[in-house]
């Protein structure tokens, strides 16, 4: 049985200008401890899916299944990491932030404080455990989202762009912490990004989405061996793969 | 450095102090109505001494805290109540939309008609008039409050109470603590007033209006001094720390 099954999911938004589709059939599938890419233009629908997997919008058709259970909602068996640096809590210093969600769940201060720190550590950042999110760059502070998203332990991880906003230098950073961090906790990962360059980099497998209504293009699994070398050849005949499927449809349009 | 730092606090009032000596002494207001620097801090220490003006200064610092204290309860609660609810935000918005732009002191008659001379009256009328200020701000930080903090926070497992304490209140705490601060202001212009219009006895407004009859010009401006530096404390030692302590030190909010 798949961890995650995505089945036939539709969701239509209601504009002044009439129905417009959203996600249209959408259908893919993931196993346990596998990295998957959704990449698309904007307006694909690929931050619609993820909003739908993590609870936060329902499908009008078809359902979502996680460990064999329907998604009705947002759970604690899913991690959360947005594009938007605002996502951590000024108020909170990182180490406070990262061990949010096992308050929540009721974890005695001391313990938390002792899980919060390691992730930190999975992300680097243990020296700023003390400091608040305004002292921190922007790749620290995702860094800080991707260990609070994991410190109370989901079976999956769900990335909306996390590093889009980054500069180029910094991103190539993050994608290798993240790929180490992948290759250390093993998570189920569903990441959605706009950049071929960065889903080759990190993905066991690429779905491609195109707009109007936004649907599965192609799905590609990446047969490199991982540390990958964005300059090898195959690298390159992979993110050309990946572009042709993207702009065929655009052609089309 | 610390010298240059004084000097430079110091430098605008030594020039008004300045100026107010000069004119002081030219003879364009008779003595009597303009009296020197020296003669006030005379009748400031005099008062002083003989307790008649920290009397005064406690009878209004204790309406203030009575008034104001009423109004940040109930302001806050109100505010964050309406920026929840949908409901509660179209029953109060329109009132205090209507009732905040209105000067306090239009309705002190009406207040002491209702509830009396005395302090009864004058402090309900500070809490009222000083609620608004407090309200709309509330209402307006809780608006502010970013969805992603709540999206994340629900993520994570947030009940609602839970949402509700470690993530709006917070939140919206830089718009909460503006609208205390405003409302303070607020109550202190308020309550001068009403002192003036002999409401209660005691009080600094009503020592300085009661100084007008013997054109004791030197009582009115002790006690505009000590106005003046209890609001200044109040603006330094309370809200400047709770500022610092807070949202400025979230970043939040630059000192």
């Amino acid at each position: 049985m798949h961890q995650i099954e995505v089945r036939d999911v539709t969701l239509v938004y209601d504009t002044p200008a009439g129905r417009v589709p959203g996600v249209q059939d959408v259908s893919f599938s993931l196993e346990a401890s596998e990295f998957l890419c959704i990449v698309g233009r904007s307006g694909c629908g690929k931050t619609t899916l993820l909003n739908i997997l993590a609870g936060f919008l329902a499908p009008a058709a078809g359902e979502i299944r996680i460990g064999g259970k329907v998604v009705t909602g947002h759970g604690l068996d899913r991690g959360i990491v947005f594009q938007d640096f605002a996502q951590l809590f000024p108020w909170r210093t990182a180490l406070e932030n990262v061990a949010f969600g096992l308050e929540m769940k009721g974890v005695p201060k001391a313990e938390r404080e002792g899980i919060a720190l390691k992730q930190l550590q999975l992300v680097k950042l243990e020296k700023f455990a003390q400091s608040y999110p305004h002292h921190l760059s922007g790749g620290m502070q995702q860094r800080v989202a991707i260990a609070r998203a994991l410190a109370y332990n989901p079976a999956v991880l769900l990335m909306d762009e996390p590093f889009a906003a980054l500069d180029a230098l910094t991103r190539e950073e993050m994608q290798r912490i993240l790929a180490d961090v992948w290759r250390e906790t093993r998570k189920t990962v569903i990441y959605v990004t706009h950049n071929v360059a960065e889903a080759v980099f990190l993905a066991d497998r690429v779905v491609v989405m195109t707009p109007h209504p936004g649907t599965v293009k192609a799905q590609v699994p990446i047969r490199l061996p991982r540390p990958r070398d964005p300059l090898s050849i195959e690298f390159l005949e992979y993110q050309k793969e990946l572009l042709r499927h993207l702009t065929e449809q655009a052609a089309e349009a | 450095m610390r010298w240059r730092a004084v000097a430079r606090t110091a430098f605008p009032f030594v020039v008004v102090g300045g100026l107010w000596e000069i004119v002081a002494r030219s003879g364009i207001f008779p003595r009597r109505l303009f009296p020197s620097l020296e003669e006030v801090a005379d009748t400031f220490l005099r008062l002083t001494a003989a307790g008649v003006l920290p009397y005064h200064a406690l009878e209004t610092v204790i309406r203030l805290v009575a008034g104001f204290g009423m109004a940040a309860v109930v302001g806050v609660a109100l505010g964050i109540i309406m920026g929840r609810s949908r409901r509660a935000e179209d029953i109060f918005l329109p009132l205090v939309s209507i009732g905040a732009p209105i000067p306090g002191l239009a309705y002190a008659p009406l207040f002491l008609l209702w509830f009396g001379l005395g302090n009864v009256g004058a402090v309900i009328l500070v809490g009222f008039v000083s609620a608004f200020p407090i309200i709309l701000n509330s209402w307006t930080g809780v608006k502010a409050v970013k969805e992603i903090w709540i999206r994340a926070a629900q993520a994570m497992g947030a009940n609602d109470r839970r949402l509700f304490r470690q993530v709006i209140l917070p939140g919206a705490l830089p718009y909460i603590l503006t609208g205390l601060r405003l409302g303070l202001a607020q109550a202190w212009r308020i309550l001068v007033g009403v002192e003036m219009l002999a409401a209660v006895p005691w009080g600094l407004g009503w020592m300085i209006f009661g100084a007008r009859e013997f054109l004791n010009t030197d009582v009115m401006l002790a006690g505009i001094v000590v106005i003046g530096a209890i609001g200044l404390a109040l603006e330094k030692l309370v809200f400047q720390r709770l500022e610092q302590f807070t949202v400025v030190r979230w970043g939040m909010m630059t000192s």
